[in-house]
C-alpha cells in the first residue's frame, strides 16, 4: 500500500471512526491538544488501525504516536517490515 | 434498548431468569452455558416458543480464545451484543485456614476473571456504537463478607471495583455498568446448603424470605431498558433487606 493511500484511508478513519472534523486533520495535527481525541479515544484509533491495516500495535509503539503523520509513520512502518 | 442480549452461565438459577426476561423485554438472547448443554437448550427453547429469538452458545468464560469465539458467533447469527450480564459464578466454600489454591483459583477465574474477558470483548463494538450496557452479577457476601467464602466474596467485592472504574473509562461513550448483589436467591447454589441454614437464614430476612431468581432478572430488566439510562457504576442490593 503507498503512503499517500494509507494517509487518505487513516483520514477517512478518523473521520468515520472517531467522529473527528475533516478540516482539523493535518499531518501535523496533535491528536490530544489539536484534535482533542480523549485516551480512550486514542485506544479506539488503535483498535481501529489494527483491524483496518491488519497489523499489530503494541503499547509501547503507540506511545510514538502523537500526530497524525506520525500515525501514517507506524502503519507504513508495520506494513513495510 | 432493543438488540442483542449476552447472559453468561444462562442455562439455569440467576441467568436462566435473566434470560427469559430479556427476552420477555424484547431482546434476542445468546444463552452461554460451560457444560449443561440439555439445559441451555431448555432456555432456548422456552424463548423461541414464547416468540422471541435466541441461541445457546458454549464457552468457558475462563478461557480468552473461548469468549473471542462467543462473542464471533453471537455477533454472526444475532448481531452486535447490546447488553452483556455477567452472571456466571460459581462458589468452593471453605473456612481460609483450609482453602487450597485451586478452591481460591478457580472461583476467582470463574467469578471474576470472566468478568473481565467478557467485558472487554464486549467493549469493542460497544464503544463504536456509542451505547450498551453492562451488568455484572456481584453478591451481598462481597459486601458483607461470608464466613467460608473468602474467595468468593473477594470475587464478588472484585466485581464491584471492577463495575466503578469501567464505568467511569466508558461512560463518555454512553455506555452504563452495574452491579447487583443478590443476598440469598432460591437457586441450586444455595438449596444444597440445606434447609436448616435457609431456615435459619430467613429469620434475618426483613422480607422473611428467600428471593426468586426472577426478582433479580427484573432488576436487569430494569437495567437494560431506556429508564436505567442515568445510572451507572452503581451496585444494586436485591437481598430482601438482608444487610440492612
Amino acid at each position: 500500500m503507498e503512503r499517500a493511500e494509507i494517509e487518505s484511508k487513516l483520514n477517512e478513519l478518523l473521520v468515520e471512526e472517531l467522529g473527528l472534523d475533516a478540516d482539523k486533520i493535518t499531518p501535523e495535527a496533535r491528536f490530544e491538544e489539536d484534535l482533542e481525541v480523549d485516551s480512550l479515544g486514542v485506544v479506539e484509533l488503535l483498535m481501529a488501525l489494527e483491524d483496518n491495516f491488519g497489523v499489530q500495535i503494541p503499547d509501547e509503539e503507540a506511545e510514538s504516536i502523537g500526530t497524525v503523520g506520525q500515525a501514517v509513520d507506524l502503519v507504513v512502518a508495520k506494513l513495510a517490515g | 434498548m432493543t438488540g442483542v442480549a449476552l447472559v453468561t452461565g444462562a442455562s439455569r438459577g440467576i441467568g436462566r431468569a435473566i434470560a427469559l426476561r430479556l427476552a420477555e423485554d424484547g431482546f434476542s438472547v445468546a444463552v452461554n452455558y460451560a457444560s449443561s448443554k440439555a439445559r441451555a437448550a431448555a432456555v432456548v427453547d422456552e424463548i423461541a416458543s414464547a416468540g422471541a429469538s435466541a441461541m445457546a452458545v458454549q464457552a468457558d468464560v475462563r478461557d480468552p480464545d473461548a469468549v473471542s469465539s462467543m462473542f464471533e458467533s453471537v455477533t454472526a447469527e444475532l448481531g452486535p451484543v447490546a447488553v452483556l450480564v455477567n452472571n456466571a459464578g460459581i462458589t468452593d466454600d471453605g473456612l481460609l485456614l483450609r482453602m487450597t489454591v485451586d478452591q481460591w483459583d478457580n472461583v476467582m477465574n470463574t467469578n471474576l476473571r470472566s468478568t473481565f474477558l467478557c467485558t472487554k470483548a464486549a467493549l469493542r463494538s460497544m464503544v463504536r456504537s456509542r451505547a450498551g450496557r453492562i451488568i455484572n452479577i456481584s453478591s451481598v457476601s462481597g459486601i458483607s463478607g461470608n464466613p467460608g467464602q473468602g474467595n468468593y466474596a473477594a470475587s464478588k467485592a472484585g466485581i464491584i471495583g471492577f463495575t466503578k472504574s469501567v464505568a467511569k473509562e466508558v461512560g463518555s461513550r454512553g455506555i452504563t455498568v452495574n452491579a447487583i448483589a443478590p443476598g440469598f436467591i432460591q437457586t441450586d447454589m444455595t438449596s444444597a446448603l440445606g434447609d436448616n441454614v435457609t431456615d435459619a437464614v430467613a429469620e434475618r430476612i426483613a422480607l422473611g424470605r428467600l428471593g426468586l431468581p426472577e426478582e433479580v432478572a427484573s432488576v436487569v430488566g430494569y437495567l437494560a431498558s431506556d429508564g436505567a439510562s442515568y445510572i451507572t457504576g452503581q451496585t444494586i442490593v436485591v437481598d430482601g433487606g438482608l444487610t440492612l
